[in-house]
């Protein structure tokens, strides 16, 4: 007997559900950068934010029988890579200089 | 398509060339990098549109032109510079090679073909951005704009994806023609507007337009100032180009829904940008709010999106980012000069008594200035001119009048500084400025009058 390809299990759901899941998930990442005052938890948040696109464009490319989204899903990968790289050694060298990493703690630029 | 190559590779080089002992070789290195990008760029000037790699990139005499003003922006900003060399913390070598790789991330958002591309580019240009921010390392208010301008960049990119995404569940594809194609056919399904709507949102927040702005001014004032008219002027130009891109070549065929919504939006932009500049005690804080402004003019011919508009944005993006470099060309040795506990002046006051003090740089923030408040005889009057000119043919006339009023609100804080400048009295330390700094302003001053006086030279040429 032939295994299933993962295109074909991936249909096995509505393609509605995987929207709605990713957008709670993109809506939930809304909220915890909207919310949360930690650095880290906000960066999780936005983390959250790409990773609910990725499973959006793996379903919809899924029922289009079309590669490019999956492409699309590897270069969003790679680039939230480099994101986090630059964004540790930001949040490191706030550390350094406050010994905090909580938000609230900037507020050296007023009008 | 040559300078995306030659950059990507001049870049490599600059990193390397850090290795060499002295510093001093790094400034020339990277004007003559840059200057032959600007060869590379218009090799292919009157040659049609040409798609290159599969239908990701183009060029055309209009992406040719875009690339040539942040070519030339960058020039001038990498030409004043030169005070790296005095700070032991700097890195001369890293900033160079990433303001030249970030300079590839706008050329790839200017000519994009596919919204791969406009993602990619969006992205090179961004962390970029972010790096240069922070890299006043020890500095806390360096930090916090990095951080801020993070987290913020971040978010609008996560927006931006996701109404990618919406756009590709729609119309199957992530090609500008391909959009287009779809849309034609009529009926489309309700995860393209969507979709349209949050990859506008994600575009807006990058360009500043209100009600996205509210990183904008802490992290202008936070990120070194050298940096600052790097944001202000190269960010700006390719931002712009790749909305234009986006809504002209796609989606045209929704005109009617996507104009009021950014109608709105032009009209919030204009009116935050401008009254709270009315405000604003530092110099620096005040520029912010008049990029955020400029966004708002640049909106309007967006708006109205009549065959003229890609001229007029050009024209406005280099008249603005000319005005704009010239303004925190002479902050950035008054500052430094007038720095009296570490932390430097960017106040109004830090302007009093300098036209007596030196005439050259007074002068050449009055010609800014002009420039900026859309005064005739410089280049940014007739800017405003073209904007104005394609909202009325488009017949917005409200959106019209608000943006005249406002830009009367404008000239009463751009005026502020030419005051200080000429009417009050300040300290009489003399303000030192190298003669290559001198030659920067001063031609970019030029540029500002001469196609103040004769705009059809610029406009004749595309």
């Amino acid at each position: 007997m032939q295994e299933p390809s993962i295109p074909d299990i991936i249909q096995l759901i509505p393609l509605k559900s995987y929207l709605i899941l990713s957008t709670a998930l993109f809506v939930i990442g809304i909220l915890g950068v909207l919310i949360r005052r930690n650095a880290i938890v906000i960066f999780m948040s936005v983390e959250l934010m790409l990773n609910s696109v990725n499973l959006l464009l793996i379903a919809f490319s899924s029922y289009k029988s079309d590669p490019s989204a999956q492409v699309f899903v590897f270069f969003i990968m790679a680039v939230a890579a480099a994101e986090v790289a630059v964004g540790l050694a930001i949040i490191v060298m706030i550390y350094r200089n406050t010994r905090t990493i909580d938000i609230g703690f900037l507020n050296k630029l007023k009008g | 398509m040559y300078p995306i190559i030659l950059l990507s590779f001049l870049g490599i080089v600059v990193l390397f060339l850090g290795f060499a002992k002295s510093k001093a070789i790094l400034l020339p290195a990277t004007l003559l990098f840059l200057a032959v990008a600007l060869v590379g760029n218009f090799v292919e000037w009157n040659q049609g549109t040409i798609i290159y790699f599969y239908n990701m990139l183009a060029v055309n005499n209009l992406t040719l032109a875009f690339n040539g003003i942040v070519l030339v922006s960058a020039f001038m900003i990498v030409a004043m510079t030169r005070g790296f060399q005095d700070d032991d913390e700097a890195q001369p070598a890293e900033y160079y090679a990433i303001m030249l790789f970030s300079l590839v991330g706008a050329f790839m958002m200017i000519g994009f073909e596919n919204l791969i591309m406009l993602f990619l580019g969006l992205e090179i240009l961004s962390v970029a951005m972010y790096v240069l921010t922070g890299s006043d390392k020890r500095n806390l208010r360096s930090n916090e704009a990095a951080l801020k301008y993070f987290l913020m960049g971040a978010f609008a990119t996560g927006i931006l994806l996701f109404g990618i995404a919406l756009l590709y569940g729609a119309t199957g594809s992530f090609t500008l023609t391909g959009i287009q194609a779809y849309i034609g056919q009529g009926n489309p399904s309700y995860l393209l507007y969507g979709g349209l709507l949050l990859v506008l949102i994600g575009m807006l927040f990058k360009v500043s337009a209100a009600p996205f702005h509210f990183w904008t001014p802490d992290v202008y004032e936070g990120a070194p100032t050298i940096f600052t008219a790097f944001m202000a002027t190269i960010v700006k130009t390719a931002g712009f180009a790749a909305l234009f891109r986006l809504l002209s070549h796609s989606f045209t065929g929704i005109y009617d829904y996507w104009w009021i919504t950014l109608a709105v939006i032009t009209v919030l932009t204009l009116l935050v940008g401008n009254i709270i500049a009315v405000y604003q005690d530092s110099f620096k804080r005040m520029l912010a709010y008049s990029s955020i402004s400029h966004a708002g003019y640049l909106l309007i011919a967006l708006t109205a999106m009549t065959p003229q508009t890609e001229n007029s944005i050009l024209f406005y993006s280099m008249a603005y980012s000319v005005a704009t470099i010239c303004a925190f060309g002479v902050l950035i040795p008054l500052a430094r000069e007038k720095a009296m506990t570490g932390k430097p002046r960017e106040t109004y006051e830090a302007f009093n008594g300098l036209a007596r003090n030196n005439p050259l740089l007074a002068f050449v923030l009055t010609v800014s200035m002009l420039s900026l408040a859309g005064i005739p005889l410089t280049a940014g009057f007739w800017g405003k001119f073209f904007v104005f000119g394609s909202a009325a043919e488009r017949g917005i006339i409200w959106l019209l009048v608000v943006a005249i009023l406002m830009s009367a609100v404008g000239i009463y804080y751009y005026f502020r500084v030419i005051m200080a400048a000429y009417m009050k009295e300040g300290d009489t330390a003399e303000i030192r400025v190298a003669p290559f700094y001198k030659i920067v302003l001063v031609t970019a001053t030029i540029i500002t009058l001469l196609f103040g006086i004769a705009p059809g030279l610029f406009t004749g040429l595309v």
